[in-house]
């Protein structure tokens, strides 16, 4: 049996993709679309924010952008808008080589909500999995 | 002023007392330091409560004697060593055996004066280790902050280098799985975008070149004299194929002979970030004007171009490393951020000056003034 709200909702989840790299961009919402959502697309906070209006059902933000910081800060915002919405935070820069960024601390748990943190360069079919498992599908 | 802390352990009261007085008004100041030290004296008859009282004040400079009734002095020493605290101990003793004065000098120990001594004696000793302790303490946060630095700069430069690798990577993926198709065609915008993502990288390793050279100190400098004029001729035939793909003139006002003091690389250097940033960022069909002349005892750059501008708030971003401009404009255009940055460094090398006016959509003027030595 499938509720009022249910079939009120989207046929195909919206996917929020924000990044400053237009091919990164480009790919990203190449991949997904392909895996079967529907893709808005930001390249900075300001858009970003824009965005969030169209209620996407899961955003993948990237790290770096304007500032060294900024997806934490636009994921934080997200999490205090949208609490239930999934937030997958994706960096360029790995913890294997000794650059991190200290998400380790209590202080910084506290802040910055992210559902998943994944490394730029993942696996198509990873990523499809992860989307997926966020999602509940 | 800053106060430090003298911790005197001593067995015998005389010592404990003698040095309380004599450094109750005594300050040490040295002309590199902001402020004097004071001193503020405690004291301790026993190693026992010497090593209580370290954990309990914050002590700065302790005058140990060895022999003291209970642990020895040189224990007291080792106990410090192992807590590496950061602590100034200086041994007080009148029978140093050799051994002892060796022991004690692995485990960190300053120095030696032995007892009796004079007022006099009692001052130098504690002014040279103030100036001792001020130094390691100075170094050691230096180097903090240039770590701290390093380590910022190394962040931002691996995701630099990393985004055009994983940008190519991933059109690469999609090609070798044929995502889009059989149709080589459809595939071309993926093959373009990759060797422009190349194509930047190997601008910004062209970057971290020069940087690494200015970095790398005076060692590998070459300075002689040199006519600019013919270096700004080069650096004009440097940029002229991508000045004609936009139909750009190149417009330069050279005096014919200007000497100057300098590295040929660093001057070259600066002339083409100056000029390719003009012809970059400049419109179709634009202008850039170039000059090079003396002035007085100073010699002036000036590079002018008619192109996209930049807004004030934006100005004072330009300068520093891998800052980018990200407008409408500028998002199509190739950059490291860093050749502001390094074009700064060189202007600071010959002790000039840069400046930069700018109105958005009409261009922007980049002034520099090295004085002739």
């Amino acid at each position: 049996m499938m509720s009022k709200t249910e079939a009120m909702s989207r046929i195909k989840k919206m996917i929020l993709i924000v990044d400053d790299d237009p091919d990164y961009l480009f790919q990203m919402k190449y991949h997904i679309e392909n895996f079967g959502f529907d893709v808005i697309t930001a390249e900075n906070m300001k858009e970003a924010e824009k965005a969030l209006e169209e209620k996407p059902d899961l955003a993948i933000l990237d790290l770096m952008m304007e500032t060294q910081d900024a997806g934490f800060v636009l994921a934080y915002k997200i999490k205090k808008q949208q609490p239930r919405l999934p937030v997958i935070i994706a960096s360029a820069v790995a913890a294997e080589r000794g650059i991190n960024f200290r998400v380790e601390t209590k202080e910084d748990k506290k802040w910055i909500k992210a559902d998943l943190f994944i490394e730029k360069g993942i696996r198509s079919d990873q990523l499809h999995r992860e989307i997926k498992r966020l999602l509940k599908l | 002023m800053e106060k430090l802390k003298v911790l005197v352990v001593d067995d015998e009261p005389g010592i404990r007392s003698g040095v309380q007085r004599v450094l109750k008004n005594y300050t040490v100041g040295f002309p590199f330091m902001d402020e004097d030290f004071s001193f503020e004296v405690m004291d301790a008859e026993t190693g026992e409560s010497a090593l209580n009282m370290i954990t309990h004040h914050e002590i700065d400079i302790i005058l140990l004697d060895n022999k003291l009734p209970g642990i020895q002095g040189i224990e007291v020493l080792e106990k410090i060593n192992k807590m590496s605290l950061d602590i100034a101990v200086m041994m007080i003793t009148s029978y140093a055996s050799l051994e002892i004065a060796v022991k004690a000098t692995t485990l960190g120990a300053y120095n030696f004066i032995p007892k009796p001594f004079t007022p006099d004696e009692v001052k130098s000793a504690i002014e040279n280790i103030s100036k001792h302790l001020f130094l390691m303490r100075m170094t050691r946060k230096m180097k903090e902050e240039g770590r701290q630095i390093r380590f910022r700069f190394l962040s931002v430069l691996s995701h630099e280098l990393k985004s055009p690798l994983n940008a190519v990577e991933g059109y690469l993926e999609i090609m070798k799985e044929k995502q889009a198709g059989e149709n080589i065609t459809e595939y071309m915008s993926m093959i373009d975008r990759s060797l422009v993502r190349i194509k930047a990288m190997r601008g910004l390793i062209m970057d971290m070149l020069d940087l690494t050279r200015l970095e790398s100190g005076k060692k590998s400098r070459k300075l002689q004299n040199v006519n600019l004029n013919y270096l700004a001729r080069m650096a004009v035939d440097t940029v002229m194929p991508l000045a004609i793909q936009s139909n750009i003139e190149i417009i330069t006002n050279l005096e014919d002979e200007v000497q100057l003091t300098a590295d040929p690389d660093e001057m070259e250097i600066i002339f083409n970030n100056l000029l390719s940033n003009a012809v970059k960022y400049n419109r179709k069909n634009g202008e850039v004007q170039f000059e090079v002349k003396q002035k007085g005892n100073n010699l002036m750059i000036r590079v002018s171009d008619t192109g996209i501008g930049i807004d004030q708030e934006d100005l004072p971003k330009l300068f520093a490393e891998f800052s980018r401009i990200k407008t409408n404009e500028t998002q199509n255009i190739n950059g490291s951020g860093l050749g502001l940055s390094i074009v700064k460094k060189m202007v600071d090398l010959y002790r000039g000056t840069i400046d930069v006016s700018s109105q958005p959509r009409l261009g922007t003027t980049f002034k520099i003034t090295l004085p002739i030595i």
